[in-house]
Protein backbone atom coordinates (compact mmCIF):
# COMPACT_ATOMS: atom_id res chain seq x y z
CA UNK A 1 0.00 0.00 0.00
CA UNK A 2 1.15 3.53 -0.64
CA UNK A 3 2.37 5.41 2.39
CA UNK A 4 -0.48 7.89 2.44
CA UNK A 5 -2.77 6.29 -0.06
CA UNK A 6 -3.33 9.64 -1.79
CA UNK A 7 -0.18 10.38 -3.82
CA UNK A 8 -0.40 11.83 -7.31
CA UNK A 9 0.72 8.60 -9.01
CA UNK A 10 -2.07 6.78 -7.22
CA UNK A 11 -4.47 9.54 -8.23
CA UNK A 12 -4.01 8.81 -11.95
CA UNK A 13 -4.60 5.14 -11.33
CA UNK A 14 -7.67 5.78 -9.18
CA UNK A 15 -9.27 7.94 -11.88
CA UNK A 16 -8.44 5.20 -14.38
CA UNK A 17 -9.99 2.48 -12.19
CA UNK A 18 -13.19 4.53 -11.75
CA UNK A 19 -13.33 5.26 -15.49
CA UNK A 20 -12.86 1.60 -16.36
CA UNK A 21 -15.56 0.57 -13.90
CA UNK A 22 -17.96 3.11 -15.45
CA UNK A 23 -17.19 1.72 -18.90
CA UNK A 24 -17.69 -1.83 -17.61
CA UNK A 25 -21.04 -0.85 -16.11
CA UNK A 26 -22.24 0.64 -19.42
CA UNK A 27 -21.17 -2.47 -21.33
CA UNK A 28 -22.80 -4.84 -18.84
CA UNK A 29 -25.96 -2.76 -18.74
CA UNK A 30 -26.14 -3.43 -22.48
CA UNK A 31 -25.69 0.18 -23.53
CA UNK A 32 -23.82 -0.99 -26.62
CA UNK A 33 -26.98 -2.81 -27.72
CA UNK A 34 -27.93 0.49 -29.38
CA UNK A 35 -25.42 -0.57 -32.05
CA UNK A 36 -27.88 -3.22 -33.21
CA UNK A 37 -30.58 -0.59 -33.79
CA UNK A 38 -28.02 1.61 -35.50
CA UNK A 39 -26.84 -1.21 -37.77
CA UNK A 40 -30.41 -2.10 -38.72
CA UNK A 41 -31.24 1.53 -39.48
CA UNK A 42 -28.13 2.12 -41.55
CA UNK A 43 -28.19 -1.12 -43.50
CA UNK A 44 -31.89 -0.65 -44.26
CA UNK A 45 -31.26 2.91 -45.40
CA UNK A 46 -28.26 1.89 -47.54
CA UNK A 47 -30.23 -0.83 -49.34
CA UNK A 48 -33.18 1.52 -49.91
CA UNK A 49 -31.01 4.41 -51.12
CA UNK A 50 -29.02 2.23 -53.51
CA UNK A 51 -32.26 1.25 -55.20
CA UNK A 52 -34.05 4.58 -55.48
CA UNK A 53 -31.42 7.34 -55.57
CA UNK A 54 -29.55 8.61 -58.56
CA UNK A 55 -26.09 9.98 -57.80
CA UNK A 56 -27.00 11.15 -54.32
CA UNK A 57 -26.43 7.80 -52.56
CA UNK A 58 -23.27 9.05 -50.90
CA UNK A 59 -24.90 12.30 -49.75
CA UNK A 60 -27.85 10.48 -48.21
CA UNK A 61 -25.78 7.79 -46.48
CA UNK A 62 -23.29 10.28 -45.00
CA UNK A 63 -26.07 12.62 -43.85
CA UNK A 64 -28.20 9.87 -42.36
CA UNK A 65 -25.30 7.89 -40.91
CA UNK A 66 -23.60 10.82 -39.18
CA UNK A 67 -26.89 12.25 -37.89
CA UNK A 68 -27.74 8.84 -36.43
CA UNK A 69 -24.27 8.58 -34.82
CA UNK A 70 -24.78 11.99 -33.27
CA UNK A 71 -28.33 11.41 -32.01
CA UNK A 72 -27.70 7.92 -30.65
CA UNK A 73 -24.62 9.21 -28.82
CA UNK A 74 -26.31 12.31 -27.44
CA UNK A 75 -29.19 10.23 -26.07
CA UNK A 76 -26.71 7.86 -24.38
CA UNK A 77 -24.62 10.78 -23.09
CA UNK A 78 -27.66 12.46 -21.54
CA UNK A 79 -29.31 9.40 -20.05
CA UNK A 80 -26.17 7.90 -18.58
CA UNK A 81 -24.59 11.28 -17.80
CA UNK A 82 -27.44 12.42 -15.55
CA UNK A 83 -27.16 9.25 -13.46
CA UNK A 84 -23.37 9.06 -13.29
CA UNK A 85 -23.13 10.55 -9.82
CA UNK A 86 -26.77 10.77 -8.69
CA UNK A 87 -27.31 7.03 -9.13
CA UNK A 88 -24.26 6.32 -7.01
CA UNK A 89 -25.65 8.58 -4.29
CA UNK A 90 -29.16 7.08 -4.47
CA UNK A 91 -27.86 3.52 -4.39
CA UNK A 92 -25.22 4.43 -1.80
CA UNK A 93 -22.45 2.73 -3.78
CA UNK A 94 -20.60 6.02 -3.38
CA UNK A 95 -20.22 5.51 0.37
CA UNK A 96 -17.81 2.63 0.01
CA UNK A 97 -15.84 4.50 -2.66
CA UNK A 98 -15.49 7.83 -0.85
CA UNK A 99 -14.56 6.14 2.43
CA UNK A 100 -11.40 5.05 0.58
CA UNK A 101 -8.47 7.22 -0.44
CA UNK A 102 -10.50 8.70 -3.32
CA UNK A 103 -11.04 12.45 -3.57
CA UNK A 104 -14.45 13.61 -4.71
CA UNK A 105 -13.07 15.37 -7.79
CA UNK A 106 -11.23 12.18 -8.78
CA UNK A 107 -14.53 10.34 -8.64
CA UNK A 108 -16.33 12.90 -10.84
CA UNK A 109 -13.51 13.02 -13.39
CA UNK A 110 -13.24 9.22 -13.45
CA UNK A 111 -16.97 8.86 -14.07
CA UNK A 112 -16.82 11.46 -16.84
CA UNK A 113 -13.89 9.76 -18.55
CA UNK A 114 -15.61 6.37 -18.25
CA UNK A 115 -18.71 7.62 -20.01
CA UNK A 116 -16.83 9.47 -22.74
CA UNK A 117 -14.73 6.32 -23.22
CA UNK A 118 -17.93 4.33 -23.66
CA UNK A 119 -19.15 6.83 -26.24
CA UNK A 120 -15.84 6.76 -28.11
CA UNK A 121 -16.00 2.95 -28.37
CA UNK A 122 -19.66 3.20 -29.42
CA UNK A 123 -18.77 5.80 -32.05
CA UNK A 124 -15.90 3.65 -33.35
CA UNK A 125 -18.31 0.79 -34.04
CA UNK A 126 -20.84 3.16 -35.61
CA UNK A 127 -18.15 4.77 -37.78
CA UNK A 128 -17.23 1.35 -39.05
CA UNK A 129 -20.92 0.90 -39.96
CA UNK A 130 -21.07 4.26 -41.75
CA UNK A 131 -18.02 3.39 -43.88
CA UNK A 132 -19.44 -0.06 -44.65
CA UNK A 133 -22.69 1.56 -45.82
CA UNK A 134 -20.68 4.05 -47.90
CA UNK A 135 -18.78 1.21 -49.52
CA UNK A 136 -22.05 -0.60 -50.19
CA UNK A 137 -23.65 2.33 -52.05
CA UNK A 138 -20.56 3.81 -53.75
CA UNK A 139 -18.62 0.52 -54.25
CA UNK A 140 -15.34 2.34 -53.48
CA UNK A 141 -13.85 4.95 -51.14
CA UNK A 142 -12.94 8.41 -52.39
CA UNK A 143 -10.48 10.94 -51.08
CA UNK A 144 -13.27 13.18 -49.77
CA UNK A 145 -14.52 10.34 -47.54
CA UNK A 146 -11.61 11.21 -45.25
CA UNK A 147 -13.55 14.32 -44.14
CA UNK A 148 -16.23 12.00 -42.73
CA UNK A 149 -13.64 11.06 -40.10
CA UNK A 150 -13.32 14.72 -39.14
CA UNK A 151 -17.11 15.00 -38.82
CA UNK A 152 -17.08 11.93 -36.58
CA UNK A 153 -14.31 13.50 -34.49
CA UNK A 154 -16.45 16.63 -34.06
CA UNK A 155 -19.38 14.44 -33.00
CA UNK A 156 -17.18 12.92 -30.27
CA UNK A 157 -16.33 16.48 -29.17
CA UNK A 158 -20.08 17.15 -28.93
CA UNK A 159 -20.40 14.10 -26.68
CA UNK A 160 -17.69 15.47 -24.37
CA UNK A 161 -19.70 18.65 -23.87
CA UNK A 162 -23.06 16.87 -23.51
CA UNK A 163 -21.61 14.43 -20.91
CA UNK A 164 -20.06 17.30 -18.96
CA UNK A 165 -23.31 19.28 -19.02
CA UNK A 166 -25.36 16.27 -17.90
CA UNK A 167 -22.91 15.72 -15.06
CA UNK A 168 -23.02 19.41 -14.14
CA UNK A 169 -26.82 19.61 -14.00
CA UNK A 170 -27.11 16.33 -12.13
CA UNK A 171 -24.78 17.66 -9.42
CA UNK A 172 -27.56 19.93 -8.13
CA UNK A 173 -30.77 18.86 -9.85
CA UNK A 174 -33.02 15.83 -10.18
CA UNK A 175 -32.26 13.35 -12.99
CA UNK A 176 -35.40 14.37 -14.92
CA UNK A 177 -34.66 18.07 -14.76
CA UNK A 178 -31.00 17.40 -15.59
CA UNK A 179 -32.10 15.54 -18.72
CA UNK A 180 -34.44 18.38 -19.69
CA UNK A 181 -31.76 21.07 -19.13
CA UNK A 182 -29.09 19.14 -21.01
CA UNK A 183 -31.33 18.33 -23.95
CA UNK A 184 -32.58 21.93 -24.10
CA UNK A 185 -29.00 23.19 -24.17
CA UNK A 186 -28.17 20.68 -26.90
CA UNK A 187 -31.04 21.97 -29.04
CA UNK A 188 -30.26 25.64 -28.37
CA UNK A 189 -26.54 24.99 -28.86
CA UNK A 190 -27.26 23.36 -32.21
CA UNK A 191 -28.80 26.69 -33.24
CA UNK A 192 -25.95 28.73 -31.72
CA UNK A 193 -24.92 30.27 -35.06
CA UNK A 194 -28.49 31.52 -35.62
CA UNK A 195 -28.52 32.89 -32.08
CA UNK A 196 -25.27 34.72 -32.75
CA UNK A 197 -26.70 36.11 -35.97
CA UNK A 198 -29.74 37.36 -34.05
CA UNK A 199 -27.50 38.86 -31.35
CA UNK A 200 -25.64 40.86 -34.02
CA UNK A 201 -28.78 42.55 -35.32
CA UNK A 202 -30.65 42.90 -31.98
CA UNK A 203 -30.47 46.22 -30.15
CA UNK A 204 -30.63 47.29 -26.49
CA UNK A 205 -31.32 44.86 -23.67
CA UNK A 206 -32.51 42.17 -26.07
CA UNK A 207 -29.20 42.41 -27.91
CA UNK A 208 -27.22 42.18 -24.66
CA UNK A 209 -29.19 39.13 -23.48
CA UNK A 210 -28.95 37.47 -26.89
CA UNK A 211 -25.20 38.10 -27.05
CA UNK A 212 -24.69 36.69 -23.54
CA UNK A 213 -26.83 33.65 -24.35
CA UNK A 214 -25.11 33.13 -27.68
CA UNK A 215 -21.70 32.93 -26.05
CA UNK A 216 -22.85 31.02 -22.96
CA UNK A 217 -24.62 28.14 -24.70
CA UNK A 218 -22.33 25.48 -26.15
CA UNK A 219 -21.77 26.11 -29.83
CA UNK A 220 -22.83 22.73 -31.18
CA UNK A 221 -23.52 24.20 -34.62
CA UNK A 222 -19.78 24.81 -35.10
CA UNK A 223 -19.24 21.15 -34.28
CA UNK A 224 -21.76 20.04 -36.86
CA UNK A 225 -20.09 19.71 -40.27
CA UNK A 226 -22.27 16.83 -41.46
CA UNK A 227 -23.75 18.84 -44.35
CA UNK A 228 -20.31 19.96 -45.54
CA UNK A 229 -18.70 16.52 -45.54
CA UNK A 230 -21.79 14.98 -47.14
CA UNK A 231 -21.14 17.31 -50.08
CA UNK A 232 -17.46 16.40 -50.03
CA UNK A 233 -16.31 19.83 -48.80
CA UNK A 234 -12.96 20.05 -47.00
CA UNK A 235 -12.78 21.04 -43.32
CA UNK A 236 -10.13 23.70 -42.55
CA UNK A 237 -7.39 22.66 -40.11
CA UNK A 238 -8.03 25.89 -38.18
CA UNK A 239 -11.60 24.78 -37.44
CA UNK A 240 -10.37 21.38 -36.19
CA UNK A 241 -7.97 23.11 -33.84
CA UNK A 242 -10.51 25.70 -32.71
CA UNK A 243 -13.26 23.13 -32.11
CA UNK A 244 -10.90 20.85 -30.17
CA UNK A 245 -9.81 23.67 -27.87
CA UNK A 246 -13.40 24.91 -27.49
CA UNK A 247 -14.84 21.49 -26.61
CA UNK A 248 -12.06 20.72 -24.12
CA UNK A 249 -12.38 24.11 -22.45
CA UNK A 250 -16.17 24.06 -22.31
CA UNK A 251 -16.36 20.54 -20.88
CA UNK A 252 -13.54 21.31 -18.41
CA UNK A 253 -15.54 24.29 -17.16
CA UNK A 254 -18.74 22.24 -16.81
CA UNK A 255 -16.86 19.46 -14.98
CA UNK A 256 -15.20 22.02 -12.70
CA UNK A 257 -18.65 23.37 -11.85
CA UNK A 258 -19.88 19.86 -11.11
CA UNK A 259 -16.84 19.21 -8.90
CA UNK A 260 -17.27 22.48 -7.00
CA UNK A 261 -20.87 21.63 -6.19
CA UNK A 262 -20.16 17.97 -5.42
CA UNK A 263 -17.25 18.85 -3.09
CA UNK A 264 -19.64 20.69 -0.76
CA UNK A 265 -22.51 18.27 -0.98
CA UNK A 266 -23.69 16.35 2.09
CA UNK A 267 -24.36 12.75 1.09
CA UNK A 268 -27.42 12.27 3.27
CA UNK B 1 -3.53 5.59 22.53
CA UNK B 2 -6.85 6.90 21.24
CA UNK B 3 -7.92 5.49 17.89
CA UNK B 4 -10.91 7.80 17.50
CA UNK B 5 -11.39 11.16 19.18
CA UNK B 6 -14.67 12.90 18.51
CA UNK B 7 -14.46 16.50 19.65
CA UNK B 8 -17.83 18.22 19.89
CA UNK B 9 -18.87 17.02 16.48
CA UNK B 10 -22.23 18.50 15.58
CA UNK B 11 -24.51 18.30 12.57
CA UNK B 12 -27.73 20.08 11.81
CA UNK B 13 -29.70 20.46 8.61
CA UNK B 14 -31.80 23.30 7.30
CA UNK B 15 -35.24 21.99 6.52
CA UNK B 16 -38.55 23.30 5.25
CA UNK B 17 -39.48 24.97 1.99
CA UNK B 18 -37.42 28.10 2.74
CA UNK B 19 -34.76 26.09 4.59
CA UNK B 20 -35.32 28.36 7.52
CA UNK B 21 -35.88 25.72 10.21
CA UNK B 22 -32.81 24.05 11.72
CA UNK B 23 -33.10 20.38 12.55
CA UNK B 24 -30.30 18.94 14.68
CA UNK B 25 -29.17 15.51 13.53
CA UNK B 26 -26.31 15.23 16.00
CA UNK B 27 -25.84 17.42 19.05
CA UNK B 28 -22.23 18.15 20.11
CA UNK B 29 -20.68 14.73 20.57
CA UNK B 30 -17.52 14.14 22.59
CA UNK B 31 -16.26 10.60 22.69
CA UNK B 32 -12.94 8.77 22.71
CA UNK B 33 -12.37 5.21 21.54
CA UNK B 34 -9.12 3.54 22.51
CA UNK B 35 -7.01 1.52 20.07
CA UNK B 36 -7.95 -2.14 20.01
CA UNK B 37 -11.33 -1.49 21.53
CA UNK B 38 -14.66 -2.76 20.24
CA UNK B 39 -17.13 0.03 20.77
CA UNK B 40 -20.87 -0.34 20.27
CA UNK B 41 -22.88 2.70 19.35
CA UNK B 42 -26.42 1.95 20.43
CA UNK B 43 -29.62 3.75 19.78
CA UNK B 44 -33.01 3.43 18.15
CA UNK B 45 -33.54 4.15 14.47
CA UNK B 46 -33.01 7.82 13.69
CA UNK B 47 -30.96 8.42 16.85
CA UNK B 48 -27.93 9.83 15.03
CA UNK B 49 -25.75 6.71 14.69
CA UNK B 50 -25.48 6.80 10.90
CA UNK B 51 -24.99 10.58 10.92
CA UNK B 52 -22.03 10.14 13.27
CA UNK B 53 -20.51 7.50 11.00
CA UNK B 54 -21.07 9.60 7.88
CA UNK B 55 -19.39 12.56 9.57
CA UNK B 56 -16.40 10.40 10.44
CA UNK B 57 -16.25 9.07 6.86
CA UNK B 58 -16.38 12.57 5.38
CA UNK B 59 -19.65 11.82 3.60
CA UNK B 60 -21.37 14.71 5.33
CA UNK B 61 -19.67 17.80 6.72
CA UNK B 62 -19.96 18.86 10.37
CA UNK B 63 -21.79 22.04 11.33
CA UNK B 64 -19.15 22.43 14.03
CA UNK B 65 -16.56 20.41 15.91
CA UNK B 66 -14.02 17.96 14.58
CA UNK B 67 -12.73 14.43 15.01
CA UNK B 68 -9.41 12.67 14.81
CA UNK B 69 -8.76 9.12 13.70
CA UNK B 70 -5.36 7.67 14.64
CA UNK B 71 -4.29 11.19 15.55
CA UNK B 72 -5.14 12.64 12.12
CA UNK B 73 -7.97 15.06 11.39
CA UNK B 74 -10.86 13.38 9.56
CA UNK B 75 -10.33 15.59 6.51
CA UNK B 76 -6.69 14.49 6.31
CA UNK B 77 -6.50 12.38 3.11
CA UNK B 78 -4.12 9.90 4.80
CA UNK B 79 -6.88 8.76 7.17
CA UNK B 80 -8.79 6.99 4.42
CA UNK B 81 -6.16 4.34 3.79
CA UNK B 82 -6.23 3.39 7.49
CA UNK B 83 -9.97 2.89 7.85
CA UNK B 84 -12.60 0.48 6.59
CA UNK B 85 -16.31 1.19 6.39
CA UNK B 86 -19.42 -0.94 5.99
CA UNK B 87 -22.50 1.24 5.39
CA UNK B 88 -25.96 0.26 6.60
CA UNK B 89 -27.73 -2.08 4.17
CA UNK B 90 -24.92 -1.79 1.65
CA UNK B 91 -25.60 -1.89 -2.05
CA UNK B 92 -22.77 -2.74 -4.36
CA UNK B 93 -22.24 -2.59 -8.11
CA UNK B 94 -24.45 -5.56 -8.89
CA UNK B 95 -23.10 -6.01 -12.41
CA UNK B 96 -19.77 -7.05 -10.89
CA UNK B 97 -18.86 -10.39 -9.41
CA UNK B 98 -17.68 -10.53 -5.79
CA UNK B 99 -14.13 -11.05 -7.06
CA UNK B 100 -14.31 -8.06 -9.43
CA UNK B 101 -15.83 -5.83 -6.76
CA UNK B 102 -13.17 -6.65 -4.19
CA UNK B 103 -10.44 -6.21 -6.78
CA UNK B 104 -11.88 -2.75 -7.65
CA UNK B 105 -12.01 -1.72 -4.01
CA UNK B 106 -8.52 -3.09 -3.52
CA UNK B 107 -7.33 -0.90 -6.40
CA UNK B 108 -8.99 2.19 -4.94
CA UNK B 109 -7.56 1.46 -1.49
CA UNK B 110 -4.04 1.21 -2.87
CA UNK B 111 -3.55 -2.53 -2.29
CA UNK B 112 -0.49 -3.28 -4.47
CA UNK B 113 -1.23 -5.07 -7.76
CA UNK B 114 1.24 -7.74 -6.79
CA UNK B 115 -0.56 -9.89 -4.29
CA UNK B 116 -3.94 -8.16 -4.71
CA UNK B 117 -5.58 -11.10 -6.44
CA UNK B 118 -4.26 -13.49 -3.78
CA UNK B 119 -5.52 -11.17 -1.03
CA UNK B 120 -8.98 -11.06 -2.63
CA UNK B 121 -9.14 -14.86 -2.84
CA UNK B 122 -7.96 -15.19 0.74
CA UNK B 123 -10.64 -12.80 1.96
CA UNK B 124 -13.35 -14.51 -0.08
CA UNK B 125 -12.31 -17.79 1.48
CA UNK B 126 -12.36 -16.27 4.95
CA UNK B 127 -16.05 -15.33 4.61
CA UNK B 128 -16.98 -18.55 2.82
CA UNK B 129 -17.63 -17.01 -0.58
CA UNK B 130 -14.96 -18.79 -2.63
CA UNK B 131 -17.53 -20.82 -4.52
CA UNK B 132 -19.61 -17.75 -5.41
CA UNK B 133 -16.65 -15.49 -6.22
CA UNK B 134 -17.39 -15.37 -9.94
CA UNK B 135 -21.14 -14.85 -9.60
CA UNK B 136 -22.65 -11.43 -10.25
CA UNK B 137 -23.70 -9.69 -7.04
CA UNK B 138 -27.27 -9.23 -8.31
CA UNK B 139 -27.68 -12.96 -7.69
CA UNK B 140 -26.44 -12.77 -4.09
CA UNK B 141 -28.68 -13.16 -1.03
CA UNK B 142 -28.75 -10.43 1.60
CA UNK B 143 -26.51 -12.43 3.90
CA UNK B 144 -23.97 -13.00 1.14
CA UNK B 145 -23.98 -9.27 0.31
CA UNK B 146 -23.36 -8.45 3.94
CA UNK B 147 -20.36 -10.78 3.92
CA UNK B 148 -19.05 -9.08 0.79
CA UNK B 149 -19.62 -5.77 2.58
CA UNK B 150 -17.60 -6.84 5.57
CA UNK B 151 -14.86 -8.16 3.33
CA UNK B 152 -14.53 -4.88 1.40
CA UNK B 153 -14.27 -3.05 4.73
CA UNK B 154 -11.25 -5.04 5.89
CA UNK B 155 -9.66 -6.00 2.56
CA UNK B 156 -6.91 -3.37 2.79
CA UNK B 157 -6.10 -4.27 6.40
CA UNK B 158 -7.30 -1.02 8.00
CA UNK B 159 -6.45 -0.23 11.61
CA UNK B 160 -9.91 1.12 12.41
CA UNK B 161 -13.11 -0.47 11.12
CA UNK B 162 -16.50 1.27 11.13
CA UNK B 163 -19.57 -0.91 10.74
CA UNK B 164 -23.06 0.56 10.46
CA UNK B 165 -25.68 -1.97 11.62
CA UNK B 166 -23.60 -4.96 10.47
CA UNK B 167 -26.15 -7.51 11.72
CA UNK B 168 -29.22 -5.77 10.38
CA UNK B 169 -31.51 -8.04 8.41
CA UNK B 170 -29.37 -11.13 8.86
CA UNK B 171 -30.64 -14.53 9.95
CA UNK B 172 -29.23 -16.06 13.18
CA UNK B 173 -26.51 -17.89 11.21
CA UNK B 174 -25.49 -14.74 9.40
CA UNK B 175 -25.39 -12.80 12.64
CA UNK B 176 -23.21 -15.46 14.19
CA UNK B 177 -20.78 -15.22 11.27
CA UNK B 178 -20.57 -11.46 11.59
CA UNK B 179 -19.98 -11.78 15.33
CA UNK B 180 -17.17 -14.25 14.70
CA UNK B 181 -15.61 -11.91 12.19
CA UNK B 182 -15.72 -8.96 14.59
CA UNK B 183 -14.14 -11.14 17.25
CA UNK B 184 -11.40 -12.07 14.79
CA UNK B 185 -10.79 -8.36 14.20
CA UNK B 186 -10.45 -7.90 17.95
CA UNK B 187 -7.85 -10.67 18.10
CA UNK B 188 -5.95 -8.93 15.28
CA UNK B 189 -5.79 -5.80 17.44
CA UNK B 190 -8.07 -3.69 15.25
CA UNK B 191 -10.35 -1.00 16.61
CA UNK B 192 -13.98 -1.60 15.74
CA UNK B 193 -16.68 1.05 16.01
CA UNK B 194 -20.06 -0.37 15.19
CA UNK B 195 -23.57 0.90 15.43
CA UNK B 196 -26.45 -1.36 16.24
CA UNK B 197 -29.85 -1.45 17.81
CA UNK B 198 -29.53 -5.16 18.63
CA UNK B 199 -28.47 -5.15 22.27
CA UNK B 200 -27.53 -8.80 22.53
CA UNK B 201 -24.93 -8.32 19.79
CA UNK B 202 -23.44 -5.35 21.61
CA UNK B 203 -23.43 -7.25 24.90
CA UNK B 204 -21.65 -10.20 23.33
CA UNK B 205 -19.03 -8.22 21.45
CA UNK B 206 -18.33 -4.80 22.88
CA UNK B 207 -15.82 -3.61 25.41
CA UNK B 208 -17.80 -0.41 25.84
CA UNK B 209 -21.03 0.99 24.56
CA UNK B 210 -22.39 4.48 24.01
CA UNK B 211 -26.12 5.16 24.00
CA UNK B 212 -27.35 7.80 21.60
CA UNK B 213 -30.90 9.08 21.36
CA UNK B 214 -32.40 12.02 19.49
CA UNK B 215 -28.93 13.05 18.33
CA UNK B 216 -27.60 13.20 21.88
CA UNK B 217 -25.11 10.92 23.59
CA UNK B 218 -26.92 9.75 26.71
CA UNK B 219 -24.21 7.66 28.28
CA UNK B 220 -21.03 5.63 27.87
CA UNK B 221 -20.09 2.61 29.86
CA UNK B 222 -18.07 -0.57 30.02
CA UNK B 223 -20.18 -3.60 29.15
CA UNK B 224 -18.38 -5.77 31.71
CA UNK B 225 -19.15 -3.33 34.52
CA UNK B 226 -22.70 -2.68 33.43
CA UNK B 227 -23.55 -6.34 33.27
CA UNK B 228 -21.69 -7.40 36.42
CA UNK B 229 -23.53 -5.04 38.73
CA UNK B 230 -25.78 -7.08 41.01
CA UNK B 231 -29.20 -5.80 41.93
CA UNK B 232 -29.51 -7.31 45.44
CA UNK B 233 -31.70 -10.11 44.14
CA UNK B 234 -31.17 -13.78 43.46
CA UNK B 235 -32.80 -16.06 40.94
CA UNK B 236 -33.65 -19.59 42.05
CA UNK B 237 -34.65 -22.24 39.53
CA UNK B 238 -35.95 -25.60 40.74
CA UNK B 239 -38.15 -28.54 39.73
CA UNK B 240 -41.76 -28.16 40.89
CA UNK B 241 -45.22 -28.04 39.37
CA UNK B 242 -46.41 -25.16 41.60
CA UNK B 243 -44.86 -22.38 43.65
CA UNK B 244 -44.46 -23.43 47.33
CA UNK B 245 -46.48 -21.21 49.68
CA UNK B 246 -43.39 -20.61 51.86
CA UNK B 247 -41.60 -19.00 48.97
CA UNK B 248 -44.40 -16.57 48.18
CA UNK B 249 -44.37 -15.36 51.77
CA UNK B 250 -40.66 -14.51 51.35
CA UNK B 251 -41.59 -11.95 48.67
CA UNK B 252 -40.56 -14.05 45.66
CA UNK B 253 -41.82 -13.25 42.19
CA UNK B 254 -42.22 -16.71 40.69
CA UNK B 255 -43.48 -18.21 37.46
CA UNK B 256 -44.08 -21.86 36.60
CA UNK B 257 -43.03 -23.20 33.26
CA UNK B 258 -43.94 -26.89 32.90
CA UNK B 259 -42.12 -28.68 35.70
CA UNK B 260 -39.71 -25.84 36.39
CA UNK B 261 -40.21 -22.84 38.66
CA UNK B 262 -38.23 -19.64 38.26
CA UNK B 263 -38.29 -17.38 41.32
CA UNK B 264 -36.62 -14.04 41.97
CA UNK B 265 -36.37 -12.82 45.57
CA UNK B 266 -34.29 -10.46 47.75
CA UNK B 267 -30.74 -11.64 48.41
CA UNK B 268 -31.27 -11.67 52.19
CA UNK B 269 -34.06 -14.23 51.76
CA UNK B 270 -31.79 -16.66 49.92
CA UNK B 271 -31.14 -19.02 52.90
CA UNK B 272 -34.78 -19.03 53.92
CA UNK B 273 -35.79 -19.89 50.34
CA UNK B 274 -33.33 -22.79 50.25
CA UNK B 275 -34.75 -24.01 53.54
CA UNK B 276 -38.25 -23.99 51.98
CA UNK B 277 -36.98 -26.12 49.06
CA UNK B 278 -35.30 -28.58 51.47
CA UNK B 279 -38.43 -28.84 53.52
CA UNK B 280 -40.60 -29.44 50.48
CA UNK B 281 -37.97 -31.92 49.09
CA UNK B 282 -37.68 -29.99 45.80
CA UNK B 283 -34.67 -30.37 43.51
CA UNK B 284 -32.63 -27.22 42.93
CA UNK B 285 -31.43 -26.50 39.39
CA UNK B 286 -29.58 -23.21 39.89
CA UNK B 287 -29.16 -20.22 42.15
CA UNK B 288 -27.50 -17.06 40.87
CA UNK B 289 -27.45 -13.34 41.62
CA UNK B 290 -29.55 -11.21 39.26
CA UNK B 291 -27.26 -8.91 37.27
CA UNK B 292 -27.98 -5.72 35.41
CA UNK B 293 -28.45 -6.19 31.71
CA UNK B 294 -27.44 -3.90 28.93
CA UNK B 295 -31.10 -3.67 28.08
CA UNK B 296 -31.90 -2.08 31.42
CA UNK B 297 -29.09 0.43 31.01
CA UNK B 298 -30.26 1.18 27.48
CA UNK B 299 -33.87 1.73 28.49
CA UNK B 300 -32.80 3.87 31.41
CA UNK B 301 -30.72 6.04 29.09
CA UNK B 302 -33.50 6.44 26.61
CA UNK B 303 -35.78 7.95 29.22
CA UNK B 304 -36.23 11.73 28.95
CA UNK B 305 -33.34 13.67 30.48
CA UNK B 306 -35.46 15.27 33.18
CA UNK B 307 -36.44 11.92 34.69
CA UNK B 308 -32.78 10.92 34.80
CA UNK B 309 -31.56 13.82 36.89
CA UNK B 310 -32.66 12.16 40.13
CA UNK B 311 -30.66 9.03 39.30
CA UNK B 312 -26.91 8.59 39.23
CA UNK B 313 -26.27 5.64 36.94
CA UNK B 314 -22.87 4.08 36.70
CA UNK B 315 -20.79 5.65 33.98
CA UNK B 316 -17.32 5.45 32.63
CA UNK B 317 -16.24 9.06 32.64
CA UNK B 318 -12.66 8.29 31.75
CA UNK B 319 -13.30 7.77 28.07
CA UNK B 320 -16.59 9.44 27.31
CA UNK B 321 -18.94 12.04 28.56
CA UNK B 322 -22.62 12.54 28.85
CA UNK B 323 -23.45 15.61 26.83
Amino acid sequence: MSSDGMNSGGMKWRIGYIAFNTFREAVRDRVLYNLIAFALLLSGAAILVSQVSIDIERLVVVNLGLTAVSLFGVVIAIFIGIGLVSKEIDKRTLYTVLSRPVRRWEFVVGKFLGLTGTLVVNTLFMSFGVFLALLYVAHRFERMDGWVLVALYFIVLQFLIVCALALFFSSFSTPLMSAVFTFALFVVGSLAEDLRGFARIARGATGAVATAAAYLVPNFSALNVIGQVAHGDAIPARLILYNTAYALLYSAMAISGAVLIFQRRNLK
Amino acid sequence: MAAIEILDLEKSYRVGFWRSRIKPALRPLRLTIEAGEIFGFLGPNGAGKTTTLKLLMGLVFPTSGTARILGMEIDDPRVKSQIGFLPEQPYFYDYLSARELLNYYGQLSGVPAKGRAARVEQMLGRVGLSDAAGMQLRKFSKGMLQRVGLTQAILHEPKVVFLDEPMSGLDPMGRREVRDLIQQLRSEGKTVFFSTHILSDAEALCDRVGIIHQGELRGVGSVAELTSETQGKVEIIFYAERVPAGLTSLGAEARVSGEVVNAVLPEEQQDAALEVLRRERLRLISLAPVRSSLEEYYIQKLKPAESMTAEKPKEDNRKGAVV
